[in-house]
């Protein structure tokens, strides 16, 4: 090139716009990212959304409230189970329905186990888009129990809907309590191995230390829940405050750090599959007997009103927000996803570094595409 | 404060503002020329530090539109409700509260995506779901599409 000699070296490079995804593997899902780069320097991040939008709020409108349930499933399917026990408590707070002691239980044991295969398969595919392929498949060992466990006691292995108003679709297995035993047994075991495997991995920790910084302040603002907005030091575990289906006879921590960065998240990820296993255990021993599923109505109408439930999913707090005129459908229907939310905190951390870790930061939030489009 | 303090200091703060409940939460409905004086003091009041947007949608409500809020205080964990009630179904509009939380963005988005309500000041409206091409607005009631939705 000729008579550049008197051009600082920062105005020769020109900012271009990089589309990442719609299917790109590591947006885990249809999600598209346009990103504007100098260089390898991240200038402006645009989600675009809407690959997968479905009108799961439009259709609730037309079906009943037990068939809505069905459509919660398919949102965030990491935690199935936890999104219909959602919608059913919403429904129960409306219909006034005590659940019983067993279901209670149940739906814990079925809630925490779904959390564990979520983070299972987030610590897999963590690793694997920072470069590792072989921990997407250890993890994919335990999922896979647990998958099996959900399949013989539920009938499904993805979209369980399993839970339901009223309490749990049928009883559990006589073996479920010995297997679960058996099972987490070996996950204990594994999860030792993820350490050794993974944590301790000195180029994985270069990998997320310092890279992608969200503040308390600014995850306050951005609405973060779940495991992002615990890793910037803002305690808000759902299950803490404002506890459903007996979570607060239980014992467990919530795991805040104050790191805020990626490693910061990926430790809370790690500690609080400890901690769900700790809950199963503590109800494992000592499901209650007794009916599993409560008396309820064949059609379900919720009194006039606006109702607001929310839960902790794996991926942090899931709201469903039903106004009802009375009928036997909902009037509207609402969910307040947690990947949305966290979704908004993407731009931020990511403006100003560099594209490489744009991976990094996106692994660690952990979005589920489904949850963010619904 | 619980929900029955949070109501009786909201009466006392804003007394020209009609203050209900619904099931969960106390609920104000207010203006929305006053919307951002009434966000700003319940951000930043000592009492009530309501720092946290955890929901924002809106409700058809044939003829008016609703905006309705669902405010969170990261410290105090008591939650309330505030309402915008929008008459004009045509050209609705209301100031946006991104400068309060940031989380506004996305939500807004969405919101004018399905019920064609625009935001002013807000820094990127845009039709975040369905694109710019979509006719009409599906989550409002008179919203007709005999070919993608099956009522049963």
């Amino acid at each position: 090139m000729e008579n550049n000699n008197n051009i600082p070296i920062d105005d020769l490079t020109e900012e271009f716009v990089v589309n990442i995804g719609p299917q790109h593997p590591s947006t885990h899902g249809v999600l598209r990212l346009q990103a504007t780069l100098d260089g390898e320097t991240i200038k402006d991040l645009l989600p675009v959304l809407g690959y997968i939008h479905r009108g799961i709020e439009k259709m609730t409108e037309s079906l009943g409230y037990k068939q809505s349930i069905y459509l919660t499933s398919r949102m965030d399917y990491l935690s199935a189970h936890i999104n219909n026990q959602a919608c059913s408590l919403a429904i129960e707070k409306g219909m006034q329905i005590e659940v019983p002691e067993r279901a209670k239980a149940i739906r814990i044991i079925m809630a925490e186990l779904q959390r564990l295969t979520s983070h299972e398969l987030w610590w897999g595919s963590c690793a694997m888009d920072l470069g590792a392929v072989t921990p997407f498949f250890l993890a994919f060992r335990d999922r896979e129990r647990i998958l099996d466990i959900f399949e013989g006691n539920t009938g499904n292995r993805l979209t369980m809907n399993y839970i339901t108003p009223g309490g749990v679709m049928f009883d559990v297995l006589p073996n479920f309590a010995s297997s679960i035993k058996e099972l987490l047994v070996k996950v204990k075991e594994h999860l030792k191995e993820y350490e050794e495997l993974i944590t301790g991995n000195v180029i994985f920790q270069h990998r997320l230390k310092g890279v992608g910084i969200l503040p308390r302040e600014l995850a306050i603002s951005m609405g973060c829940t779940g495991p992002v907005a615990r890793a910037s030091g803002i305690s808000c575990d759902v299950r803490k405050y404002h506890p459903y289906d007996g979570y607060d006879k239980l014992d467990f921590k919530e795991i805040v750090i104050d790191g805020c960065d990626s490693w910061a998240r990926y430790k809370v990820r790690m500690e609080e599959m400890k901690q769900s296993i700790h809950i199963i255990e503590q109800l494992i021993h000592n499901i209650p007997e007794g009916e599993f599923r409560a008396k309820v109505k064949g059609v379900i109408k919720l009194p006039v009103g606006e109702y607001y439930q929310r839960v902790e999913t794996a991926r942090g707090e899931l709201g469903v927000y039903i106004v009802s005129d009375g009928g036997n459908k909902p009037y509207r229907m609402k969910f307040r996803a947690a990947s949305f939310s966290n979704l908004g905190a993407l731009k931020p951390i990511t403006v100003g570094a560099k594209i490489g870790d744009l991976m990094a930061s996106m692994a660690t939030i952990d979005l589920v595409i489904p949850d963010i489009d619904r | 404060m619980t929900k029955e303090e949070l109501k009786t200091y909201l009466v006392q703060i804003f007394p020209s503002n009609k203050v209900d409940e619904t099931f969960d939460f106390p609920l104000m409905f207010v203006d929305k020329s006053e919307l951002l004086s009434v966000a700003q003091k319940l951000k930043d009041s000592p009492e009530t530090q309501f720092d946290f947007l955890f929901c924002q949608t809106a409700v058809d409500r044939i003829p008016n539109l609703e905006v309705v809020y669902h405010l969170s205080s990261i410290n105090f964990k008591h939650d309330m409700v505030l309402k915008v009630v929008l008459e004009d179904r045509e050209t609705p509009e209301v100031p946006s509260v991104y400068s309060f939380w940031k989380a506004a963005e996305l939500y807004e988005d969405e919101i004018f995506d399905m019920f064609g309500i625009r935001f002013s000041n807000h820094p990127n409206l845009r039709r975040i779901m369905l694109g710019d091409e979509w006719p009409g607005f599906p989550l409002r009631k008179d919203y007709k599409d005999d070919i993608n939705i099956v009522s049963l």
